[in-house]
């Protein structure tokens, strides 16, 4: 098994607000291993995004890192200098959001982005050269050549977004954030994005945390996916076994509402209830007063985030060994 | 469902002026246009819900708007129960509203901020003067518990801010039904609501449709939304139809290439699902030039050469199944 190239390790995040403090993320743990897809989901509130922004320490005011560690590449995010952090940023970890606009210079024309980002990352290439690699790169992503004099506001959507992956690309950025990338995109422009990322992502062995709400976005492109409730991680797993047999009951709940254009008939499955204040959440699961499976102890305890076996991890009183009578999961099923 | 048609449209266009700046004025004599909408023909039944798909710049929020005549159409006609809606005056145009009600995607900007919740469901009960005070009261609160804002009497002293997402949209699903409408115009409903949500939201939504006997014009991108709540769908491309029909014939069996790549390109939530299917390259081409003969044609896998000279009409090829291509054998 390969190191992990990000740990995260009990980080938590708060906002101060004037009804009091929100604890947007809440001791999560998490590892995120080279060349894999990790996909981050959960319903607005849940704290992924907080979580991606804390991951760059650029969570924003009045949001502070409070506890925890982010060791990446074998050092520990939170201890860098501001200088050494704003280094760190623009070689090695890229951040794509949901509107492009925001990352890109509407003053520079695509190719300037991309010859400065390849000369960034490598001084000794000569203006020239960049441009030749540019003008290549450009023509990986599927952008016409003519297309690279042009500003950021000439281009479409889809585009802009491409040229944001161009970008991780030329900076060979070991770690690539994708906030929503595709969520402002049309479906079929979506689907043409995801499969470029896809492709590129195999041919370089891309490093992508894709934070999304968008259930069939990553069933299609992640490796791995860790589920967020009300600041915590509830559950985390290989894509498969998590689609195919959802444990916690958060899960199992959400993947039941999303719409499957594949297949027949047409009811959703309901869930009840809406997400905790984060301001006073419940005591112990936090899911537990929507839970249609909780009993007394959930009520009363917080369940950890426990690996029940190897790379299945989730946060349920259900699968505590302990309570192994009521446990739906006896084992025997598995391979 | 019966087959009376609610809403009948023949030959609907839409086209909005380019704006250009004074020099542009002085150089060039030509005035441009955005053809959103170019040409539509549908109708929209009893009963049903009729889906209205297509991507940004396709011209479905415009044919909303214009059947809820919030924009005066360029060309056409809009029959709403059998009644021309561009020969009505203002007042006969008021009182025609009281019947076709509408709902959009964000709930947030289309209540009164400074209004409180059960105020701005009963004013347009005032309005067209059903009922006032004590009464309209009354009203507004069953129709709040009928659409899950509980506890209605607190909730109706409530200001838009202090209500999450999920119950701002019930408040404008319930102020659009006090009237009780007969057509509910809804474009993108769920569209900003989170997964879970969205649902609730759909499911409340088929409820009321059978409870007060409603038709809807569901206008959406969201293909696989649309497939659990539309009865009929009509695709749209560069403000044009490209393919109508029965839900289930339009996803089972889609006749129109623009149409199969749409539906092939929903992202499923199922990892061993492959999509083998390539997408159309590019995106939507402007709809100021559009491309001539079929707007489909420059990004189409399976483009003939008289798909580029001659623009396909909307045939039915089977029962109630309609389809704009050349390629089509009738």
């Amino acid at each position: 098994m390969k190191e992990p190239l990000v740990r995260i390790r009990d980080l938590v995040v708060t906002y101060k607000t004037r009804a009091g403090e929100v604890r947007a993320v809440d001791g999560v743990s998490l590892d995120i291993y080279p060349s894999e897809v990790l996909g981050l989901v959960g319903e607005s509130g849940c704290g992924k995004s907080t979580l991606g922004t804390a991951l760059l320490r650029l969570v924003r005011h009045p949001g502070r890192i409070v506890g925890g560690e982010i060791w990446f590449d074998g050092r520990n995010l939170l201890a860098l200098s501001e200088e050494e952090m704003r280094r760190l940023r623009g070689a090695h970890i890229s951040m794509i959001f949901q509107d492009p606009m925001t990352s890109l210079n509407p003053l520079q024309r695509i190719s300037d982005h991309v010859v400065e980002t390849i000369r960034t990352h490598k001084p000794e290439v000569s203006e020239e050269e960049a441009r030749k690699q540019a003008a290549e790169l450009i023509d990986r992503l599927g952008i016409m050549a003519e297309r690279l004099d042009d500003y950021p506001h000439q281009l479409s959507g889809g585009m802009r977004q491409r040229v944001m992956i161009g970008l991780a690309l030329a900076l060979r950025a070991d770690l690539i954030i994708a906030d929503e990338p595709t969520t402002s995109l049309d479906v079929i422009v979506e689907a043409q994005f995801l499969d470029l990322l896809k492709e590129l992502q195999e041919e370089f062995g891309l490093t992508i945390l894709l934070i999304t709400h968008n259930i069939g976005v990553v069933a299609q492109l992640a490796d791995r996916v860790a589920v967020m409730y009300a600041a915590k991680l509830v559950e985390l797993a290989d894509v498969e076994p998590l689609f195919e047999k959802p444990l916690h009951p958060y899960t199992q709940a959400l993947l039941a509402s999303v719409p499957n254009i594949r297949l027949e008939g047409d009811t959703l499955k309901i869930m009840h209830g809406s997400p905790p204040d984060l301001i006073h959440p419940p005591p112990g699961c936090r899911f537990h007063p929507r839970c249609p499976q909780a009993f007394d102890r959930c009520a009363r305890e917080e369940p950890p985030l426990k690996e029940i076996r190897p790379r299945r991890w989730v946060a349920c009183w259900l699968y505590d060994t302990e309570h192994q009578t009521q446990n739906p999961e006896s084992g025997t099923q598995d391979p | 469902m019966s087959n009376a048609n609610l809403v009948e449209v023949r030959g609907l266009r839409k086209w909005f002026p380019v704006q250009r700046s004074f020099i542009e004025r002085l150089v060039t004599r030509q005035r441009e246009f955005v053809r959103a909408v170019d040409g539509v023909d549908f109708e929209i039944r009893q009963g049903e819900v009729f889906g209205l798909a297509g991507e940004s710049g396709s011209g479905k929020t415009t044919t909303g708007r214009l059947i809820l005549r919030l924009t005066e159409p360029t060309e056409g006609q809009i029959l709403f129960q059998g009644v021309d809606l561009a020969s009505l005056g203002e007042e006969e145009m008021r009182q025609m509203r009281r019947h076709m009600q509408a709902i959009f995607q964000d709930p947030y900007a289309s209540l009164n901020p400074r209004m409180k919740i059960g105020d701005a469901i009963g004013h347009s009960l005032e309005i067209f003067g059903i009922a006032k005070g004590e009464e309209k009261r009354e009203r507004v609160l069953e129709m709040m518990e009928r659409v899950g804002l509980t506890p209605p009497s607190i909730l109706y002293e409530k200001y838009p801010h202090q209500l999450s997402g999920g119950q701002r949209q019930r408040a404008v699903i319930a102020r659009a039904l006090i009237l009780q409408p007969d057509l509910v115009v809804a474009d993108e409903p769920i569209a900003m609501a989170d997964v879970s949500v969205r649902a609730l939201l759909l499911e409340l939504m088929r409820e009321l449709k059978e409870e007060f006997n409603l038709t809807y014009l569901f206008i959406t991108h969201d293909l696989a939304t649309a497939k659990y709540i539309c009865n009929r769908i009509a695709v749209m491309y560069l403000g044009k139809i490209v393919e109508m029909g029965p839900l289930r014939k339009v996803y089972q069996a889609p006749l129109h290439p623009y149409t199969q790549a749409l539906l092939a390109a929903v992202p499923v939530p199922d990892p061993k699902f492959r999509r083998t299917q390539p997408m159309p390259k590019g995106e939507i081409p402007s709809p100021i030039n559009p491309p001539p003969g079929c707007r489909f044609h420059p990004r189409c896998p399976v483009a003939e050469p008289i798909c580029s000279q001659e623009e396909p009409a909307l045939v039915e090829v089977e029962p109630d199944h309609h389809v704009a291509c050349h390629l089509v054998k009738r």
